[in-house]
């Protein structure tokens, strides 16, 4: 009980406070060498780590930005400081902005449609005991599927005359088209695409918020009196899933922002400026045309709005 | 009435709209796998003669498949997917292992900030970066080579932030005890917190070979040579020469692009989903 | 408020049988415990009971109302489960509110917002939050009703998972070890609430625990559960004084009861680690049988022999005003462990030999199967009387 007493140093008791004071030194001393190694090798375990995390994302970063602000094409020996030229230029280009709007269009179409049947999928999925991982496989397949050779196959499905969607439609007396040549159709079918490709990443997600929920609260809900299907849902599965879903929303939108395979494979942006998005934009006019400021220009405007 | 909790009565008639609905959804999913496989066995009148049959009245697979591996380098793109991808996950791990154990289990000026970095660098669309990296490479003469498929990738956010949360799952007392024994940090590292985090190393492994074999976007701009270029860029490379004329071969070639990754995934479909998921799936 | 009848009730999962031709009757108002290890069926029949699980065979009613067939809303019962169970997005007032809304709103009138402009929903939905406050008021939790569960302490949410069974005033309440999320001390104060909380409804509870300490402060009777079994429902003085089979006498009481082997000498006396002790068994000379002592039983006796049991002293555990003497007996390697009254042994200790007697009317009889057999002592005979004497 007096050792408390004494390391509050009750003025009362100067003697106690010399002690209180006596003591730091002879103990911090150790301590603060300790932590000393404890940094050091700490900053030599993660050394490697953070030159290459300065070189290769916030170096590039401020690359980036600078490159943006001067009219340097990339082979040049020269360069002069341009200020927001190159930015102007990006947003007064018809090309540009189609790219922005089809972007976000087709955001808007693949994040929703994903989530809905992602979800639907894995509620169908949970709803029974059999043929889980079977019908998990399948779902999940196209998502790790290299994207490049499964739009080849998707070119040759929806090629005009002997794909098998045309001759689908043809036989059962619907209009065909030319899908990915008809500026109506290119992005909603690369928006198709991409939902094919994500739900199943949507999918498990659900298929694993939907495990988590405590079978307690579905019993509760059935004593309680909400023991329809849709008033559980309503009562339990939705809310619950509540983060799952804004994770996927968040996900599957930074993919959608990133879309590029199939743009690269399947329209090259066309017709016209019917399919292009941001990161082929960006791709083209850096590496194609090898207008290095302005594709500068356009990395820092997709970064933002990403 | 709807799904309920009376299984005896209702399991049935729900349980067949269930297998119905799963297996017309999981069939559409499988269409443009079907119809790739369908036409690398169809000879070239076949594919042309507009018809429904994905079975080929003349099997003509091995012609096909034969050309897809004889015109094109196909077996060098993936043995060249295989090599990058290697040295990626190798790199990455090594890099990434001992920084997360220092951010989850030591304590120094800076932790908060480097975490802030790892956080920055996973939210940041890598492809952003791809022109500084294209002249950083440029500059440093690697441009066309392996080095330049790989160098970009030698550290990755997530790795590090995947291998932090799980060590901190690892009781502090696993690493004292170590100390105690005598072990160094960085043998602390890779004899005691590497092992224990197999689970995270098989996820991450996944993550980053699967993210890499399929990745068109950097080797496009990394690499012209026909002989360096891995699965993705190879198929588009053999689909420009071929100029969409000969299907069967070009299938054939996706076929076996993406054969590798779809076996091992149905082999190992459970990591297959931890990893791809990054480990949002418990 | 209602009886319950339970009817020999089997259940199987798969090939494993859980419960085995269950039969109980519950009196309207009666405090039923469930009692029994993890694992021995005890919750699997209350889910029956619920209707959140459907038996193999055999029937229930509730209030003289078959309800095998009924889905759990209709079964007119409510449940507290060990989780609690509450919505984690919902409010407190909107848990409690729940059954109500269920109950007395229509699918439309459940409608986010539309719901509210339909004719009677705003009347309807201001009586359900005038019971709920009443009930969260007279549970102590009216102040807490605009919070989520997640901000509630372990007593609180407890408290709100019984709100959310009272205020539909259930004919049956169902608890599946309400208590064992609570820390020690909230246990003890939550379980007396417990039992207040029956005595001011009057409804029958049926109360699911392994601890047979709420079995004991809680219950007007105690059902016994083992192995997919009852084994005895009965008082729980009963249960513990005069337990039907071993495995009930060993399942309740701590430190356990102390288990012997004896064999019958002849009429009227046991042979019993190395002593014999006056016991009259309704048994042959001859037959092996098992005494059930409890620890309480024993006393301090002066010296060994017949009537007494004499062992080496091997630990002592200091509870206070009582001692735990673990003794290891002297014919034999029992261990066994007496009850003694701190003021009555001061000096005990350890490696000592000790001589402890026994009342005959304390000791519990089994035969090889476990099952109990009835001592034909008449009650009241002094306990110490020396074994010569009875003898003659």
């Amino acid at each position: 009980m007096s050792e408390p007493l004494a390391l509050t140093g009750a003025p009362n008791e100067p003697s106690a406070t010399g002690i209180v004071r006596a003591l730091p030194s002879p103990a911090a001393a150790p301590a603060r060498r300790r932590a000393f190694t404890e940094a050091l090798a700490a900053w030599a375990l993660a050394g490697p780590a953070v030159f290459f995390l300065l070189a290769l994302f916030f170096l590039p970063v401020i690359g980036v930005f600078v490159i943006a602000l001067t009219d340097w094409q990339f082979g040049a020996l020269t360069l002069s400081f341009v200020g927001l030229a190159n930015f102007r230029e990006v947003f007064a280009d018809d090309g540009f902005r189609a790219s922005l709007v089809n972007t976000i269009v087709y955001v808007l179409i693949v994040v929703p449609g994903t989530l809905v049947f992602g979800l639907l999928i894995a509620l169908l999925i949970e709803s029974g005991k059999s043929c889980r991982s079977f019908y998990r496989a399948i779902h999940f397949l196209p998502f790790m599927a290299t994207l490049t050779a499964m739009a080849v196959a998707w070119e040759a499905l929806l090629h005009p005359t002997i794909g098998l969607v045309n001759q689908t439609l043809a036989a059962i007396g619907l209009p065909t088209a030319n899908w990915l040549r008809d500026e109506n159709t290119a992005l909603p079918v690369l928006a198709v695409i991409g939902i094919w490709q994500n739900l199943g990443y949507a999918m498990v997600l659900f298929l694993a918020g939907l495990k988590s929920i405590p079978q307690d609260l579905y019993d509760a809900a059935d004593i309680d009196g909400a023991d329809l299907w849709l008033d559980r849902f309503r009562t339990v599965t939705l809310p619950l899933l509540g983060p799952v879903s804004m994770f996927v929303v968040i996900v599957v939108a930074l993919r959608a922002f990133e879309s590029f395979d199939t743009v690269k494979v399947l329209t090259q942006g066309g017709p016209g400026h019917a399919s292009e998005m941001l990161l082929y934009t960006l791709y083209r006019e850096s590496f194609e045309y090898l207008r290095t400021g302005y594709g500068a220009a356009v990395a820092t405007s997709f970064s933002p709005s990403s | 009435m709807s799904i309920n909790m009376h299984p005896n009565r209702l399991l049935q008639p729900s349980a067949i709209v269930r297998h119905a609905v799963l297996l017309t959804t999981g069939a559409l999913i499988l269409v443009p796998f079907v119809w790739m496989v369908s036409l690398s066995i169809k000879p070239p009148g076949e594919i042309f003669r507009a018809s429904f049959s994905f079975w080929p009245a003349q099997i003509y697979g091995v012609e096909n498949y034969t050309k897809a591996l004889t015109e094109a380098p196909l077996p060098r793109y993936m043995g060249n997917g295989l090599i990058v991808c290697a040295l990626i996950l190798g790199l990455q791990i090594l890099v990434c292992a001992p920084c997360a154990y220092a951010l989850a289990k030591l304590r120094f000026p800076g932790r908060d900030l480097l975490f802030a970095m790892v956080l920055i660098g996973l939210l940041l669309p890598h492809q952003v970066l791809s022109l500084p990296l294209f002249v950083l490479s440029y500059q440093l003469g690697i441009l066309n080579t392996y080095a330049a498929l790989i160098f970009p990738y030698v550290v990755s956010p997530f790795g590090i932030f995947l291998f932090r949360q799980f060590f901190k799952t690892i009781p502090d007392d696993v690493v004292h005890a170590a100390r105690l024994d005598g072990l160094s940090e960085i043998a602390i590292v890779w004899k005691i917190m590497v092992p224990m985090a197999l689970p995270a190393l098989a996820a991450f492994s996944i993550f980053s070979i699967v993210g890499h074999w399929n990745d068109l976007f950097w080797p496009l701009i990394a690499v012209r040579d026909e002989s360096l270029m891995p699965p993705p860029l190879g198929i588009m490379a053999f689909k420009s020469e071929e100029s969409g004329n000969d299907y069967g071969p070009l299938m054939a070639a996706s076929t076996l692009i993406v054969l590798p990754l779809v076996v091992a995934f149905l082999a190992a479909q459970k990591w297959f989903v931890e990893g791809m998921t990054g480990g949002a799936v418990k | 408020m209602a009886s319950v009848s339970i009817d020999g009730i089997d259940k199987n999962y798969g090939a494993t049988s859980v419960l085995r031709s269950v039969s109980l009757s519950i009196a309207d108002g009666e405090f039923l415990t469930l009692l029994g290890p993890s694992g021995c069926g005890k919750s699997t029949l209350l889910r029956i009971l619920a209707g959140l699980e459907v038996q193999d065979a055999g029937s229930l009613s509730i209030g003289e109302r078959a309800v095998d067939n009924l889905r759990p809303k209709r079964r007119d019962v409510a449940m507290v489960f060990q989780s609690y169970a509450l919505y984690p997005h919902m409010t407190v007032a909107s848990n409690m509110g729940l059954p109500l809304r269920m109950r007395r709103l229509s699918t439309f009138q459940r409608l986010p917002l539309l719901g509210r402009l339909l004719p009677g929903t705003a009347r309807i939905a201001a009586e359900i939050d005038a019971e709920v406050t009443r009930t969260a008021k007279s549970l102590g939790i009216g102040h807490l009703l605009a919070r989520k569960p997640g901000q509630l302490s372990g007593g609180q949410r407890q408290r709100v998972a019984v709100g959310r069974a009272m205020v539909r005033h259930p004919a049956v309440f169902l608890m599946d070890e309400p208590l064992s999320n609570l820390d020690a001390k909230l246990r003890v104060q939550m379980r007396a609430e417990i039992k207040e909380l029956h005595q001011r409804l009057g409804a029958t509870f049926v109360y699911v625990t392994h601890d047979q300490a709420e079995a004991m402060t809680l219950s007007d009777r105690v059902a016994v559960m083992l192995d997919g079994e009852l084994l005895q429902v009965a008082p729980p003085q009963e249960i513990y004084a005069d337990p039907d089979d071993r495995r009930v006498a060993e399942f309740i009481g701590s430190p356990k009861i102390n288990m012997l082997d004896g064999v019958v000498r002849e009429r009227g006396l046991i042979d019993v680690a190395g002593s014999t002790l006056a016991i009259g068994a309704d048994a042959l000379a001859g037959a092996h049988l098992t005494l059930g002592i409890r620890p309480e039983a024993f006393h301090l006796a002066e010296r060994g022999g017949p009537g007494a049991l004499t062992g080496f002293v091997r630990m002592i555990e200091h509870m206070g005003s009582d001692l735990f003497v673990h003794l290891d007996l002297a014919g034999g390697d029992h261990p066994l462990i007496a009850r003694l009254l701190a003021e009555r042994a001061p000096d005990i200790a350890p490696g000592q030999t000790l001589h402890v007697g026994v009342r005959p009317d304390r000791v519990l009889l089994f035969d090889r199967n476990g099952r109990r057999l009835r001592q034909e002592v008449e009650s009241g005979r002094a306990s110490v009387t020396p074994i010569r004497e009875v003898a003659r």
